[in-house]
């Protein structure tokens, strides 16, 4: 790729943080600015999801319910599910990363509904209100709204369904607009193996929005219908199925895991390569594997309910079909691992996250077809190895690999430079807390423990202390890197346009990028991964 | 729904993205739609009984009419959308305008066959049937009501002089969405009112 170096922030505009003013925010179309409006707003949710986490955990400091009653943990874990998935993860790298960047990396000038976009913004802010105000009767049924229980809990079930409803209009919202984008916006030149892996990251989870989401929208319909109404759909005394419930909220939900992860995967498969001085090793097994997993994951869902009810044939089948979407992924870490060999390998901040991310990656990938497997899933069914093996992939995967991404393109987001060795040690309380934390829930697990009780038998105590040690080593992890953040952004050094070097469009626009984007719209004209070969 | 109009340089690529956009967004309204089909299927292996009676209890003559007047009123979205290609904005209205009043035509009918279902003591929770028609049928009236407002839309940006031959976006995409709502109807007729 001809001078990278050269072309750096010639840009003559102004930048897209130089507007002030609250209005400039709130009816901003900028991509940019809205992207960093729905990472201002999930990251909240997130230190408010995490703030309940550490309350679960300080309970389960003793094996009788002591701090909170039975019915306040209960409300607790169900905040910090239904908060972490619907008001964090989901939206995070999708809506805030993908918003800022989806233009940037294929040359646009923004995405090819603004107005649109906008709006995705707002209808996202309305449910978030309504799930908030949904808290006058909090919810006390975990994340999932099971029915019978959902249907006659005394909670708001109902204000809380809209919420759902309306944050699940603007995800879809949202993915139409990236997918109409990639196919229509891209550079002069860019073709499609010419994308970076976190397009067709971002391609393959709006593809998931687009057609899971509106499922799990009627189902919190039918959810209210029933509540309002007296439908009967999930109600067994009128003839319906609470099992249908759950295969309509999987066939969402279990898809939606992916909406969580592939986005972090598009990330990872940015870091490694700029880190390694090194081209990505296998390009089109990535690209496409991203699209495998998109597809394939609608297949899976029945596994979340092999203890449901099921007939064996459909749990035979549900349990073979998990085997195989493992099969995509592996190939990602493969080819991440691949592209780490015999590299030039620094460890920077957002490299030491995506490192991380394959490391944890690895144990909670490896601990799924344990419970894609019948037999061993009856064993490990709702307990704490579920809770293990999710954190392992959710956190571990998903939140440290927006955690890579931010440090990557915190220097491009806001032209400033962290400071390198705070997020350092701001690293290393997180890894090391997150592994004390989560890990010692596998061996709960496998001991028997039961999720979502307050209280436990004596036997476990000694696990169970340990692991809210590692939150709290976790949470001071977590408190070290947003200060570090916040000192970046008021005093950091100014950013240069391309401070790690690397090679994908975003880093030829100016720190922070014109409103326009680019000076003029670049011309593509090999692949963004051209590390250390004299030719891509 | 969005009007990318004016955001884009190339007003091509502005069509074709609005274009994919709507589509992409019938996609999603398929999938809306498709779990309720998906909990009509499952009810009806279990309970074929059931709908076999109560299906009966619908009015076929009213759901027929119904049908006609939806039909109806997406070849005048059709007879719009190529008026306004031929730079008609005034003919454009003219049809857009009836369809509009067909839907309304449709509201009104669907109004008073819930009325007379209420009046003889059907409602959503009476039985797992009932449940399904007024769920299917109510999301599809909710669209119905948003389809004329998107096509109100239409109306007023061409009174503003804002559509002609060169630039009718607005108008073929609400056409599409039209047409969606119309297909939908098309399902529900015969698998509600229709099969016992």
């Amino acid at each position: 790729m001809e001078g990278v170096g050269r072309m750096e922030a010639e840009g003559n505009g102004r930048g897209y943080l130089s507007e002030r003013g609250w209005k400039s925010w709130a009816f901003t179309l900028d991509h940019k600015r809205i992207g960093a409006m729905y990472l201002w707003t999930t990251t909240v949710f997130f230190l408010i999801g995490g703030v309940f986490a550490l309350l679960l955990r300080l309970e389960l400091l003793s094996p009788q319910a002591r701090y909170f009653s039975n019915h306040t943990y209960n409300v607790f874990f169900t905040l910090h599910g239904a908060m972490m998935i619907f008001l964090f993860i989901i939206p995070a790298i999708p809506s805030g990363l993908g918003n800022f960047f989806i233009p940037l990396h294929i040359g646009a000038r923004d995405v090819a509904f603004p107005r649109l976009n906008l709006a995705s913004y707002w209808v996202f802010a309305a449910g978030f209100l309504v799930i908030i105000g949904s808290l006058v009767a909090p919810m006390d049924t975990g994340w999932t709204f099971y029915t019978p229980y959902s249907a006659k809990s005394a909670a708001a079930v109902t204000t809380l369904s809209l919420g759902i409803f309306l944050i699940g209009m603007s995800s879809i919202l949202t993915g139409l607009n990236f997918i109409v984008t990639i196919h229509k916006l891209r550079a002069p030149g860019m073709t499609w193996h010419r994308l970076p892996l976190f397009i067709w990251g971002m391609y393959s989870t709006s593809i998931i929005q687009v057609i899971a989401t509106p499922v799990v929208g009627v189902t919190f319909l039918l959810l209210a219908a029933e509540r309002i109404f007296g439908v009967g759909f999930f109600d067994p005394t009128k003839g319906g199925d609470p099992v249908l419930f759950q295969h309509f909220f999987w066939f969402y939900s279990h898809p939606v895991v992916y909406v969580m992860i592939l986005p972090a995967m598009g990330i990872v498969s940015e870091v490694i390569p700029v880190f390694s001085r090194k081209p990505i090793f296998g390009y089109k097994a990535i690209a496409y594997s991203s699209v495998a997993i998109a597809l394939g994951g609608f297949l899976v869902w029945g596994h979340h309910m092999f203890t449901s009810g099921m007939s064996p044939l459909a749990n035979a089948i549900f349990s073979l079909m998990t085997f195989f979407v493992a099969v995509p992924t592996a190939v990602k870490v493969f080819n991440w691992t691949a592209t780490l060999y015999r590299g030039s390998i620094t460890f920077e901040a957002p490299m030491l996250y995506a490192l991380t991310f394959i490391f944890l990656f690895i144990v909670g990938g490896l601990t799924g077809p344990f419970l894609g497997a019948l037999a061993t899933n009856v064993q490990l069914h709702d307990t704490y190895f579920v809770v293990a093996h999710f954190h392992y992939t959710m956190m571990g995967g998903t939140v440290m690999g927006f955690l890579a991404g931010l440090h990557y393109w915190f220097p491009k987001m806001t032209g400033r430079m962290l400071n390198e060795k705070v997020a350092r040690v701001a690293w290393a309380l997180i890894f090391v807390g997150f592994n004390v934390t989560f890990f010692t829930m596998f061996i709960l697990g496998v001991r028997g423990m039961p999720r979502r009780y307050a209280e436990y038998l004596p036997k476990f105590h000694t696990e169970n202390v340990i692991s809210t040690i590692g939150s709290a080593v976790l949470a001071a992890g977590i408190l070290v890197m947003c200060w570090n953040f916040l000192q970046g952004l008021r005093k950091g050094a100014p950013a240069p346009a391309n401070p790690w070097r690397a090679l994908s469009l975003e880093w030829r626009a100016a720190s922070p990028p014109e409103t326009e984007n680019f000076p003029e719209i670049p011309l593509v004209t090999e692949w963004p991964y051209g590390y250390g070969t004299p030719k891509g | 729904m969005s009007d990318p109009s004016g955001e884009h340089g190339d007003p091509a690529v502005a069509f074709e993205s609005a274009k994919l956009g709507v589509w992409t967004f019938l996609a999603t309204e398929v999938l809306l739609f498709g779990a309720l089909f998906t909990a009509y299927t499952v009810f009806r292996i279990r309970y074929p009984e059931m709908f076999r009676v109560e299906h009966a209890k619908l009015d076929r003559v009213l759901g027929a009419a119904n049908t006609v007047v939806l039909i109806t009123s997406s070849l005048m979205v059709v007879l719009g959308v190529d008026a306004i290609k031929r730079g008609k904005a005034r003919l454009l209205e003219a049809y857009f305008g009836a369809t509009i009043l067909l839907a309304g035509v449709f509201l009104c009918v669907k109004y008073a066959e819930y009325a007379a279902k209420f009046h003889h003591g059907i409602y959503p929770r009476t039985n797992l049937f009932f449940s399904i028609y007024f769920m299917l049928t109510g999301l599809h009236g909710i669209h119905v009501l948003l389809g004329m407002g998107v096509l109100s839309y239409v109306i007023i940006l061409s009174r503003r002089g804002r559509l002609s031959a060169s630039y009718y976006t607005p108008a073929e995409m609400s056409g599409l969405y039209w047409h969606f709502v119309d297909l939908v109807w098309i399902y529900l007729f015969p698998l509600l009112y229709l099969v016992g």
